[in-house]
């Protein structure tokens, strides 16, 4: 789960790390006050979940209040592109009006959880300020990583040794561990996925500085944390995707225009993966999962037939503990209630297969039988 | 022989009280399974399925004989499962179990170093000798005994890839589904290792996907070291990066881990990847042929 900068910025300040002075506003009035708090001259920052919002415009440094106010009513309700929105971009709901630094240098620091070592990694480079990923790709070398035992915990060397290689002077040492420290204790206590100040920097009066921070949770461990939980902000995420949520189904919208459901991740994405070698394109990534019920199954197919992008339907169940015929009712169901408008193909195999194949054609239901995967593709592509 | 289970396997099921864990003990009995007892705490002395319930794994496992357990227990609970299992000194753990937190994983992933358990998953289907014995949720029927290794980050593709070799013929030695979580016990290198040193299997079918390295290790792994012909298939070609795809540890990230890196990966190292999921089984078959193995893992009829 991903939050907002101000929202991680709150969340490392509670573990004592601190950074510069900033106010949430979420108008051009807010956004005026907050400056003039701030003293006049200020950055603002739009607030949505993506990175490279300066590169897209979305961070501005302004000299008084008014400019303050102004470049907020630009910025509010427009949409920003980032590398990592994808050309759909991101609706600035929210800004983040914040005391402006004098930079002296800029430095990358994260930690994430090293799923190879099977413990921790501090993340970290003299290069800030750029992503990391553009750092590993031209100077690979200038990345220093450093595990950290998760039985063990993070240790004074390890702190030293990163700092040593960023080339901190030695009288940031001190505040750097206590730094580190903290960071590993909020990971740990609140399941992060990942924790990155970027870039930390060293101020104009020498001491270290979190201008920029984001944090993201274990969606797997939010069980435990209801208190992050209420941090996530629906805003930001697909409306379809929080819809399929609710039925606690693996959904993601693509650009392609036919509509797919599936049983198993490894199964969805390969069946994405020969519509595309069809020459068609898929609307969706969606995995039904083992254990669902007609409901459920009603629920997404529900989705997939509201969504206007969707030309044809393919249908792509081997039963394993999902039961063909319990697919094939929750289909029945959703296509009585809304009607089935496009194409549909569906390919049943496994578990209860005959018994799905005879209530779809006890429906009445306009469905084009697929034998196999490789069928069902080639008629869903042909049918659009 | 076959790898990790065989009919000797004595299967103990922990959370076998629960909806998931009756189902699947009941469909494992029915393959043939030998299923000696179940664990939840709180409930031993019961019976389920005529088998007996123990409070611990360590009770269970003194009073059974059992070498091998199976876990279908809620995330919360599930990661004590697994170090109860390792405490008791279980030989073989299979958590089932989708959900349970990463950092719960890497400790107990830490904490197993050096023991004497194998752990398969979590969130996996679990793995198969056709024939003998299932421990797992994959349906049985598809399987046909026979000489084809098979190992998958995936449930229902394995089932897509055993259901093409079986209708071509093929038969499968055991086939393994490692699970989708980016933090996992045996990987693809352990499993090939255990393959490639079993006298029943000729050849290995390999399903991977998107994200992590696994599929690179693997690829290099089987250049320098695999005495058998190996065939694999990966998913997510069209996937879109930073965007998890259903499993935990199927995400493209920072441009690592795509579906064309993997395939190139696993071509230099001079393996045969299938263009599209339907032609698994046909990739295999094409292996046998060119190392002239293809009638000899033929299923008998």
């Amino acid at each position: 789960m991903k939050i907002h900068e101000y929202q991680a910025k709150q969340l490392l300040a509670s573990y004592g790390i601190g950074s510069p002075e900033g106010y949430l506003a979420e108008n051009a009035q807010e956004a005026y006050e907050a400056a003039v708090k701030l003293g006049g001259t200020c950055v603002v920052k739009a607030q949505i979940h993506s990175g490279g919002r300066g590169k897209a415009g979305g961070v501005k440094l302004v000299k008084s209040a008014q400019e303050a106010k102004e470049v907020s009513e630009k910025l509010l309700g427009s949409t920003l592109v980032t590398k990592q929105t994808g050309p759909e971009g991101k609706v600035v709901n929210k800004l983040f009006v914040t005391a402006a630094v004098d930079v002296e240098k800029e430095f990358y620091l994260s930690l994430t959880v090293d799923n190879d070592g099977a413990g921790l990694v501090i993340i970290a480079s003299a290069d800030g300020g750029t992503e990391i990923e553009e750092v590993a790709e031209k100077n690979p070398e200038r990345i220093i990583k450093q595990p950290v035992s998760v039985m063990m915990g993070m240790k004074d060397y390890q702190i030293r040794a990163v700092a040593d290689a960023l080339g901190l002077p030695n009288e940031l040492l001190k505040p750097f561990n206590a730094m580190m420290k903290n960071m590993y204790k909020l990971f740990m206590e609140k399941d992060c996925s990942l924790i990155e100040i970027n870039p930390l920097v060293i101020t104009g009066e020498g001491e270290l500085c979190v201008l920029d921070a984001k944090v993201t949770f274990d969606d797997n461990a939010m069980f435990r944390h209801p208190d992050m939980a209420l941090l996530r902000d629906i805003a930001e995420e697909n409306p379809k995707e929080v819809e399929a949520s609710k039925y606690d189904l693996n959904y993601i919208q693509l650009e392609g225009n036919i509509g797919c459901m599936v049983n198993g991740a490894g199964l969805a994405m390969a069946t994405m993966d020969i519509i595309q070698s069809c020459g068609g394109r898929p609307a969706n990534f969606l995995d039904v999962g083992g254990g669902a019920t007609a409901e459920k199954v009603a629920g997404a197919f529900e989705i997939l037939l509201s969504d206007s992008n969707v030309k044809a339907i393919m249908v792509n169940i081997f039963g394993g503990i999902m039961k063909c015929d319990i697919i094939a009712e929750g289909i029945v169901e959703a296509a009585k209630k809304l009607g089935v408008k496009v194409p549909l193909v569906v390919r049943l195999e496994g578990t209860n297969a005959n018994l799905g194949k005879e209530i779809l054609d006890k429906s009445g239901l306009d469905i084009i039988s697929a034998g196999d995967i490789a069928e069902a593709a080639r008629l869903s592509v042909a049918r659009v | 022989m076959s790898i990790f289970i065989n009919k000797d396997t004595r299967l103990l099921v922990q959370g076998i009280t629960g909806g998931q864990g009756r189902f699947h003990t009941q469909r494992m009995l029915e393959y043939g399974t030998n299923v000696v007892g179940g664990v939840t705490p709180g409930k031993g002395g019961m019976e389920v399925l005529g088998l007996p319930v123990f409070n611990t794994v360590a009770e269970a496992k003194a009073k059974t004989g059992a070498n091998a357990s199976i876990i279908y227990v809620p995330p919360a609970f599930a990661p004590a499962s697994i170090l109860e299992a390792i405490d008791a000194g279980i030989e073989l753990v299979v958590c089932i179990t989708e959900g349970i937190p990463i950092l719960d994983m890497a400790r107990i992933k830490q904490y197993m170093k050096g023991k004497n358990t194998t752990l398969i998953g979590p969130n996996c289907p679990g793995l198969i000798t056709p024939g003998e014995s299932l421990a797992g949720i994959l349906p049985g029927y598809i399987c046909k005994k026979g000489h084809v290794g098979v190992i998958s980050r995936s449930g229902t593709l394995t089932y897509e890839a055993v259901h093409q070799l079986s209708q071509k013929g093929i038969g499968q030695s055991t086939a393994v589904g490692i699970g989708g979580d980016p933090i996992r016990g045996v990987g693809f290198v352990d499993v090939l290792k255990r393959f490639n040193e079993d006298p029943e299997t000729y050849a290995v079918f390999m399903i991977g996907e998107i994200g992590g390295t696994g599929e690179e290790e693997a690829a290099q792994w089987i250049k320098e070291n695999m005495k058998k012909p190996v065939a694999a298939f990966i998913s997510g070609r069209t996937a879109p990066p930073g965007k998890r795809m259903g499993h935990a540890g199927a995400i493209i990230s920072g441009g690592a881990g795509t579906a064309a890196g993997k395939t190139a990966a696993l071509n230099a190292c001079g393996i045969p990847v299938a263009e599209t999921p339907d032609k698994m089984g046909e990739t295999m078959i094409e292996a046998l042929k060119k190392a002239g193995i293809y009638e000899s893992c033929l299923i008998a009829e």
